[in-house]
């Protein structure tokens, strides 16, 4: 791939169209916080019980996303996949817009986002939220010089090194995030060392479909051509990873089904949990998980475009019901503080904890979604994040050797 | 001569009758800070005191919430008056609240108050990414109402559900209670009082009902009625399995 061949998008009347309606939800996303922080939580669904809601669900969503968009630039230039190359650019800039889309979320949901700067100078080390501060901004950092390295000639030398501490450094943030909830031994639906790697494949997941759904987008959008070889890689990259969550899923709740103890939150989770059972199994495990896998690896439905658009969008949707379940039914299930007692208080002890999201938290959290692809727009229209054509010819070198053949499957490494 | 010496003896009279009053008014002072083990105002916390609840379940009565009520008035949460008026029930603080049980084997009925437990290792003070919680040396656990971000992790790691986020504007606060919207709070054991020689209000109410099943005091001193009565009774903490050793110990569950 010649570098002379990326090239900034144009800003047409239908690309600023679109920005217009990032730079909306932004601007309504922000309204939200500034009502909520002027009124204080009470404007919300969350509770004593419910402390996080549905902002933490687009927040926690957001950042795995973003550190599992990096993938596809560690595809290219840790395990040496050269086709990869020409998406590396997007993919940092995609990896750094979701997680500020994120953090922006997480920081104005706090109680106090007025004491930010209490945040960033007093710190407990003995907390994951203390370690994860450092671990997403050293992220940004890194991301953006691997993205110098990409993009600057002069700087290639450090391409490799830059890729592989970008990819090491994802892997522990992804595992710091997925510690905010594997730490938390009181409560039945988190406490497990599964969720850091959990949370590692849900970021490779929900990070290609959000991928691919840009790029997609993106070159539709600009007219600019874009071959199925790329499309067909990353699409069989997708479905892998896609049931990799669901095998982590699996593997979560056949453990904690086997001890006697979590039978009632087990139960909850899987049986009678009213709105997390049926977001469970519905929407992450049905529309989300299978639905997909059908629609990537069906011989037909496979290899058109919209099958791969369309799970791509299932993808999201499940993952952003996986956050749900996770997030706000993990804590709905009520804490075991008297194992064996049937309790009952003032407090909500021994019920299920109600909850109900409501419209400004939404409206932060689309806001998140919408700092992250408004930066996107902006990223790809001032610098050279794209390239002018992703034709089959353009991606692959053996292009010619392999016309006739089918597409090849090729995960990661 | 004679003149100076009277002058001499009655300054003498004078400064020792001082000095005696001045004995009398410290003195007690001294020994009831020895029995209390309490620390003067000017010197920090030590861990050569731990203080701790003992609460004794075959005293505590099902309707009786007179621990719940004294804390709403030391406090200033809570209640028919509370100022949290915008809140829905859900949402109201709670430091400390009455938890009924049934042994779901027996059928046995228990009455408790739940509140922070005061652990010897706080999950709250572990996750909290400012320090804003944290753990006196003589084992109050706190919050720190001036760094915490209201980031509400320590509610997420709390085994026990003790603490409250403060969801709206709040007025007619206690001096010794400063509560504020956006922040975490919970059980301080009234270390306004403990720090003053007093014990907690629910402690002083629960004797004031005439059932005693509140007891306070440092563990660490073995003369203690708390030290004594931990000792010779079979105790519990909730959720001794998570190794948090509680200061709060409940008998009779």
């Amino acid at each position: 791939m010649k570098y002379d061949t990326f090239r900034e998008v144009e800003g047409s009347k239908g690309f600023w169209t679109v920005f217009a309606l990032f730079a909306a939800m932004v601007a309504v996303g922000l309204g939200a916080a500034w009502y909520m922080e002027h009124q204080g939580h009470w404007v919300t669904g969350m509770n004593n019980q419910i402390v996080w809601g549905t902002p933490h669900v687009f927040a926690v969503f957001l950042i795995v996303a973003a550190s599992g968009a990096l993938n596809v630039a560690s595809i290219a230039s840790v395990f040496g996949r050269v086709p990869y190359k020409p998406l590396a650019r997007l993919s940092g800039l995609l990896a750094i817009a979701l997680l500020v889309g994120g953090l922006a979320v997480l920081v104005l949901d706090l109680g106090r986002p007025d004491r930010l700067i209490v945040a960033m100078t007093y710190y407990n080390f003995k907390s994951i939220f203390a370690w994860n501060i450092f671990l997403y901004t050293g992220f940004m950092a890194i991301v953006a010089f691997y993205l110098w390295t990409m993009m600057d000639f002069r700087m290639r030398d450090y391409n490799k090194a830059a890729g592989m501490f970008a990819f090491i450094w994802r892997l522990v943030l992804t595992t710091g995030t997925g510690s905010i909830f594997g730490f938390l031994v009181a409560r039945e639906l988190y406490d497990s060392a599964l969720m850091a790697p959990m949370f590692i494949t849900m970021s490779f997941s929900f990070g290609l479909a959000i991928f691919l759904l840009v790029l997609l987008g993106l070159y539709h959008g600009t007219g600019r051509p874009i071959g199925d070889k790329i499309l067909m890689r990353l699409k069989n990259l997708l479905g892998i990873f896609v049931a990799a969550v669901l095998y982590f899923v699996v593997v979560f709740h056949l453990t904690n089904l086997y001890a006697a103890e979590h039978a009632g939150a087990e139960r909850f989770a899987l049986l009678d949990g009213g709105i997390y059972t049926q977001l469970f199994w519905w929407v992450q495990v049905g529309l989300g998980s299978v639905v997909p896998l059908v629609l990537l690896f069906h011989s037909g439905l496979g290899r058109r475009r919209s099958s791969i658009v369309l799970a791509s969008i299932l993808v999201i949707i499940g993952g952003l019901a996986q956050m749900y379940v996770i997030i706000i039914g993990g804590q709905a299930y009520p804490l075991n503080i008297f194992p064996g007692m049937e309790v009952t208080s003032s407090f909500n002890d021994g019920v299920v904890a109600a909850y109900s999201p409501s419209l400004p938290e939404v409206l932060l959290g689309l806001g998140g979604v919408g700092i992250a692809l408004a930066a996107v727009m902006l990223g790809v229209r001032v610098l050279r994040f794209l390239p002018d054509s992703l034709e089959d010819a353009q991606v692959d070198p053996h292009h010619a050797r392999t016309e006739t053949g089918e597409a090849e499957a090729q995960p990661a490494g | 001569m004679s003149e100076n010496r009277t002058t001499d003896n009655g300054r003498r009279q004078f400064l020792g009758g001082a000095l005696a009053l001045g004995g009398i008014t410290v003195a007690p002072g001294v020994f009831l800070m020895n029995v209390a083990g309490a620390k003067p105002a000017h010197e920090a916390v030590t861990s050569d005191v731990r203080w701790g609840l003992l609460v004794d379940t075959t005293k505590c009565a099902d309707g009786c919430d007179a621990c719940v009520r004294a804390c709403q008035a030391e406090n200033g949460w809570g209640g028919p008056d509370s100022n949290e008026v915008r809140s829905s029930d859900d949402q109201k603080a709670q430091w400390i609240r009455k938890v009924h049980l049934r042994n779901k084997q027996t059928g046995s009925t228990h009455s408790l108050p739940l509140m922070c437990q005061h652990c010897e290792h706080p999950p709250c003070e572990d996750v909290c990414p400012t320090g804003a919680s944290f753990r006196r040396a003589d084992g109050i656990v706190l919050v720190d109402k001036h760094i915490c971000i209201g980031c509400r992790y320590c509610m997420m790691a709390c085994p026990y559900k003790a603490r409250s986020f403060i969801h709206e504007d709040l007025h007619g606060q206690k001096v010794n209670a400063p509560r504020g919207k956006g922040t975490v709070e919970s059980c301080t054991l009234c270390v306004h009082r403990v720090d003053n020689d007093r014990e907690p209000a629910c402690v002083e109410a629960c004797a004031a009902e005439g059932r005693r099943a509140l007891i306070f005091g440092d563990m660490k001193d073995p003369g203690s009625e708390i030290s004594q009565r931990l000792k010779r009774l079979g105790v519990r903490q909730l959720r001794a399995d998570l190794g948090l050793n509680p200061g709060v110990h409940y008998e009779g569950v």
